[in-house]
């Protein structure tokens, strides 16, 4: 019976009565204008607005993008932020600022390190205080690593969106290695609150160097092998190339920092233009591309992550003796087996762990060049315990305006390379 | 460029030979390392006393408000931990717990420490705020449990077993104090000639506090 039916309905271009009641009722319910896809017509055929994301595993999170489209290619693109806002700068002011280092790695949750490093960078200007030089170069080891780690992601989440595989499975059990020092050095895995006021948790571990030693042994092959697989690979090329290219001019002027800005030609990296920490004590050089386009962002951040492992190779060398915190015990908390010999280090333990420190009253702007670009943490203090105000300025975010001048214009397909070679983690675009 | 397609090839077809690098997880446990942070446990001394003394620095420190604490009395009837005050309900809501291990790092008494077992999944929320008889751990082998009778010293100053480095390892700096005994004259001299005086020195300023 269903059958016929069906078939009479296709022969005489007829609705069923009822299903005919059931559709005009849905209309009514829902206006067309508000229904995905919508189509206009145009002078040259239609146009339609398509929701890409907020779960679409290629937008690397929950992004969503509104695409305005013409067939395959994208007129306009307009990103819809917010879906993963956890409100942690607004979480920073009700903690206190030896609290908020169990917050920061949340933020850009793939470089965790460089998150608490920022926001500590920050609190110590407002401290007027600096970290002992053994505390400075373990930071800036970790903190390579944690690019490299960082880049590890990247490259396996952008040629699996590009449809290679393997790389992704190769990046990832690399990444395991370094995850295995974070939590050899900390205790966990990613969130590992490791930095703190004045220096760092504790001292690293004996074996530190030793595991660092293995990845600096393993690691250059490995990216070797990732670019045997896709460098010159005519697919990859295919792919990449002249695709989502912008000027420097454009990139400037959009405030882009890190691998996007840097493979247009501006040579821009905190490390060498403003440099913080210790990085003026190590011999590293800056990647630059030439046409700015996906396959140059590719090549810059392949050789960024060899070039972290060469100030990994020089910090390791050189790791100074010596404490690994300050010895104020105002800020940093006296080591444990004090507190059972002296009075006065058990009420300092007591003071710090129920009230914190106090933090002078003003602000104090601290960027680092994150993996993804400049991240900075403006950092507001009213004079008590708790920050007055904490601002992130998240690469990720900033670096997502360029994704309409990359991409507008382009096929669809090509979108999707360009989202990847941003690298925008959402934990720090919606913060 | 059939030549490259073929390197990118050769690279994956050599790790057909390779060992894999992942392991089946039930059946086989990856080791952690030492100052891995996972499940919490509320420590004992020795003598099978509890090590809490119930002072509420681990909730004061807890940046994810996970932790309850109701401090109670000990008296020579009824007696916990040593010292005045033990902990009458302590009570971590692990939805709530970051495993940031502040708590362990508050603790003036290495009492409470985030051991290895990182399987702390269940089928309902209640049955994650883990109470004190979950926490805390068995009694050492010919230990009493707690509550014991009588009187017990006032707190000494014993290294924690562990050998994480954020507690204490070995016998504490200076050597003089290494066994958790009861106080006899060396130890009360000690503390009387170098510990009675907080401020001997004059270094804790409050008003830099205020």
């Amino acid at each position: 019976m269903g059958v016929i039916e069906n078939v009479s309905r296709w022969i005489l271009g007829r609705e069923a009565p009822e299903e005919e009641l059931e559709r005009e009722h849905l209309e009514r319910l829902q206006p067309k204008d508000q229904l995905m896809p919508t189509w206009e017509e145009g002078e040259e055929g239609g146009k339609m607005v398509l929701s890409m994301g907020p779960q679409h595993p290629s937008t690397h999170g929950v992004l969503r993008l509104e695409l305005e489209m013409e067939g395959e290619r994208v007129l306009k693109i307009t990103p819809d932020v917010g879906y993963l806002h956890t409100g942690i700068e607004k979480t920073f002011e009700t903690l206190r600022y030896d609290q908020g280092t169990a917050l920061t790695p949340r933020i850009d949750y793939l470089s965790p390190m460089n998150n608490t490093w920022c926001f500590i960078m920050a609190v110590e200007k407002l401290l007027e205080i600096t970290p002992p030089p053994r505390a400075e170069y373990v930071r800036v080891i970790l903190g390579e690593l944690t690019r490299i780690n960082s880049h590890l992601v990247w490259l396996a989440t952008h040629a699996l969106d590009i449809g290679a595989m393997s790389v992704f499975l190769y990046c990832f059990r690399e990444r395991e290695m370094i995850l295995d020092i974070y939590e050899m050095v900390s205790g966990a895995r990613m969130m590992d609150s490791y930095y703190r006021a004045g220096g760092l948790a504790w001292d690293i571990p004996p074996g530190f160097i030793e595991a660092v030693q293995a990845i600096l042994d393993i690691l250059p092959a490995r990216i070797d092998e990732y670019e045997s697989l896709l460098t010159r690979n005519p697919i990859w090329m295919e792919r990449t190339q002249n695709v989502g290219a912008i000027s420097a001019e454009k990139a400037l002027a959009l405030s882009a920092t890190g691998p996007a800005l840097r493979a247009t030609g501006v040579p821009w990296d905190l490390r060498k233009t403003m440099p913080y920490s210790v990085y003026e004590a190590f011999d590293f050089e800056i990647p630059v591309g030439s046409r700015g386009d996906v396959y140059d962002r590719y090549l810059v951040r392949m050789e960024e992550m060899r070039q972290s492992l060469r100030i990994i190779e020089q910090g390791i060398r050189v790791i100074p003796r010596g404490p690994f915190r300050i010895d104020n015990h105002k800020i940093a908390p006296p080591p444990k087996e004090e507190i059972y010999l002296s009075m006065e280090a058990l009420i300092h333990h007591f003071k710090l762990w129920t009230e914190g420190f106090r933090v002078p009253p003003g602000e104090a702007y601290a960027a680092i060049e994150s993996p993804r670009g400049e991240l900075g943490f403006y950092v507001v203090s009213d004079g008590s315990a708790k920050p007055c105000r904490v601002h992130v300025r998240g690469p990720s975010f900033i670096n997502l305006q360029l994704i309409g001048p990359m991409s507008e214009g382009g096929l669809v397909a090509d979108l999707v390379a360009v989202i990847a070679s941003l690298d925008p983690v959402l934990g720090e675009v919606d913060r | 460029m059939l030549g490259e397609m073929l390197r990118g090839l050769g690279t994956t077809f050599k790790h057909i030979f390779k060992k894999p690098v992942t392991i089946s997880y039930p059946d086989v446990k990856r080791p952690v390392f030492e100052r891995f942070r996972g499940r919490h446990e509320l420590k004992r001394h020795p003598n099978g006393l509890e090590r809490c003394i119930g002072c509420s620095l681990c909730s004061a420190a807890c940046p994810a408000d996970a932790i309850y604490v109701v401090p109670a009395e000990n008296n020579n009837e009824v007696r916990f931990s040593p010292g005045e005050r033990y902990a009458e309900v302590y009570e971590i809501n692990m939805i709530r717990c970051i495993f940031c291990g502040f708590c362990e790092e508050a603790c003036p008494v290495d009492a409470i420490v985030l051991e290895h077992n990182y399987e702390i999944s269940s089928y309902s929320r209640e049955a994650m705020i883990y109470t004190k008889e979950m926490l805390l751990v068995p009694p050492p082998p010919g230990a009493q449990d707690v509550p014991q009778r009588g009187f017990a010293p006032p707190p000494q100053f014993m290294p924690s077993p562990s050998s994480h480095p954020n507690r204490v390892e070995g016998p504490p700096p200076g050597g003089r104090i290494t066994t958790y005994v009861a106080a006899d004259e060396e130890t009360t001299d000690y503390v009387r000639a170098n510990l009675m005086d907080a401020d001997r020195d004059n270094k804790i300023d409050d008003e830099d506090y205020r």
